[in-house]
């Protein structure tokens, strides 16, 4: 079953919430204080980056190396934000570590903030998680009355202030440019890369933007170092465990803990308790909204970054939504456009007004009045709105590494990963695409 | 019509604000407050807003009109955000708005006659593993069916409507 492995769920108890005196009892903020007492900034960042830790909000981008982007001697203060703005159908993993353990997100942030060496860390989170924010609150004022958090931390020198910020709805928040803009107060409209946030981000200064789980996995990192870490993985590019979140049609939709690299159909059979109502498995997303879907073919692909990769999708959260066979997959890409469609934030003409089009195109094929040049339309948009993997703009050694994906026509990501379903439902179920034209109705 | 925001709370704004760095970190906060207090913004709660963040009205309605929990017209008195996002949708989430909309005798966007709900479908809650999932107000109200709807609206405030 592979749950035994239990590291950022291993203080989860049904229905509770771990506060500080039972987070202490499990070893909680030893990692802190070892980091503090006993690491420079430099050799906790140099520990993440030996631990391979990937961002867990859905890019995979190493995190060790964006702490490494971040200027160092650099006059003036610097921020690091935890974005907490899970807003992604099929997301909820974020949710589940709050509500199980905040102290953990805490201390992670607080060792991010001393490798960083910043002094203002927030924790932005979303509307729809007020029972987090009060878990969050609570352990903050717990953390500060400990002497974790506030000025000179356990007698260290280092001192750092985290803030909550409660937001009030709307998916582009987690688009970290996006929410920089929120939390200044400005109209979340994402911002143009570069300049990134590790040169220019909240108030123009420096600043880190780490999902919750991505944080969460730090104090473990420090406390068990990174080559333990590493070897919690079945995949040999792979570190670390992720949370699942399960959801659709499973007979168990729930978060659980798994090494990266568990295969996907081993997660949903046995995980996830199989396909619900003794129906088959026809298709997944396997990593939120805007991951492309997966079929039968792919239920042996490891879930870790690579290798979906290589299957044409990506990991993203790793929060699985599956398909029974009586489902439609024409009017599961229109419920997925639709979100994304109205989510738009407006900004740039591709995204409002191509995610709009696609709707209409969606909603003519599965209403059945469409014909074969709506088909090619709906290709054409799919193909011209999403867009193509580019090296950032950026100088010296950052320029090789930083490999970012930003729509190639949209302004931001949003509407690349709105396509990314679009797209597969047009490679992997062209016939049933076609069945509905034939047809005139939907066939299901 | 109630004020806007009472007088202490405009008072305890102004001293938080006067304090801080960034003011205008804290405009969706103010927002919230007044919408808390009020039921919703109405354009003086964007002018108090302003003057309270020391910013124009039209930076505060960039705002007020871009976060879809802040409410620019009068709602009921409590808000149902049905959550319409894949993985309720893949659960039965359709035949719970149905019922909802026929329950309270109004569509998705409108308020129920006697003003005890307005319901508005809603972005994807977080609680996927729970689906099909409502909000109502800050409460999360998970594995829905027929029979648990009619329990929480009676709980909720009475029936609206037969």
């Amino acid at each position: 079953m592979r749950e035994d492995v239990q590291v950022l769920f291993k203080n989860r108890r049904p229905g509770e919430t771990l506060f500080l005196d039972g987070y202490r009892a499990a070893g909680g903020y030893q990692a802190l204080k070892k980091a503090l007492t006993r690491m420079t900034p430099e050799e906790v960042v140099e520990e993440v980056k030996a631990a391979g830790l990937r961002g867990r909000g859905g890019s995979g981008f190493p995190t060790g190396q964006k702490w490494s982007f971040i200027p160092r001697g650099k006059p003036g203060i610097k921020y690091l934000v935890c974005n907490g703005d899970e807003m992604e159908p099929g997301t909820y993993k974020d949710r589940q570590l709050l509500l199980a353990d905040p102290h953990q997100l805490i201390e992670g942030l607080l060792i991010a903030a001393y490798a960083l060496q910043t002094e203002v860390a927030y924790i932005f989170l979303r509307y729809a998680y007020e029972d987090c924010a009060r878990r969050v609150e609570r352990a903050l004022a717990e953390a500060r009355q400990a002497g974790f958090l506030g000025d000179n931390i356990l007698g260290s020198g280092f001192s750092c202030e985290v803030r909550l910020h409660r937001s009030a709805g709307r998916y582009i928040l987690g688009e970290e440019t996006a929410l920089l803009n929120g939390l200044e107060g400005r109209r979340p409209n994402p911002r143009a890369k570069p300049p990134f946030p590790v040169n220019e981000g909240l108030f123009g200064r420096p600043t880190v933007i780490n999902n919750v789980e991505t944080l969460a996995n730090v104090p473990h990192i420090i406390g068990g170092g990174a080559a333990w870490y590493r070897g919690l993985a079945l995949t040999e590019d792979g570190a670390g465990t992720k949370i699942v979140g399960l959801s659709g049609h499973l007979e168990k939709t729930r978060c659980v803990e798994l090494p990266l690299g568990v295969p996907l159909g081993e997660i949903i059979e046995h995980h996830g308790g199989g396909v619900w109502r003794g129906r088959r498995f026809k298709a997944c997303l396997p990593g939120g909204a805007s991951t492309a879907f997966l079929t039968r073919e792919h239920l042996s692909v490891p879930m870790d970054f690579d290798a979906l990769t290589a299957a044409r999708s990506r990991l993203g959260t790793a929060c699985i939504t599956v398909f029974d066979d009586r489902t439609c997959m024409l009017a599961a890409t229109l419920n997925l456009t639709r979100f994304f469609a109205r989510e738009s934030c407006g900004w740039c003409t591709p995204c409002r007004d191509g995610l709009a089009m696609v709707v209409w195109l969606l909603e003519k094929i599965e209403g059945g009045t469409a014909n074969q040049d709506d088909i090619h339309m709906l290709q054409d948009q799919a193909r011209n709105i999403s867009g193509q993997t580019m090296t950032g703009a950026m100088s010296g050694p950052m320029r090789k590494d930083y490999v970012f994906k930003v729509g190639a026509r949209a302004f931001c990501p949003l509407a690349d990963g709105a396509m990314a379903p679009v797209e597969a439902l047009l490679r992997l179920f062209r016939d049933e695409v076609e069945e509905h034209v034939k047809k005139g109705r939907c066939p299901f | 019509m109630s004020q806007i925001l009472p007088q202490d709370q405009i008072d305890a704004w102004q001293e938080k604000l006067a304090d801080h760095q960034h003011p205008m970190e804290l405009a969706v906060d103010v927002l919230r407050a007044i919408q808390h207090h009020h039921g919703w913004v109405p354009d003086e709660g964007v002018e108090l807003a302003a003057r309270l963040l020391g910013t124009t009205p039209l930076k505060v309605e960039e705002l007020a009109t871009f976060y879809d929990k802040i409410y620019r017209r009068p709602v009921g008195r409590r808000v149902i955000r049905l959550c319409d996002s894949i993985c309720c949708w893949s659960r039965g989430g359709e035949d719970i708005a149905a019922y909802l909309q026929k329950k309270l005798g109004i569509t998705l966007g409108e308020t129920s006659s006697d003003g005890a709900f307005t319901l508005l479908p809603s972005c994807c809650l977080g609680a996927c593993g729970e689906a099909p999932a409502m909000m109502i107000g800050l409460k999360l109200h998970g594995n829905l069916t027929v029979e648990r709807i009619d329990q929480i609206l009676a709980a909720e405030g009475g029936e609206a409507r037969p």
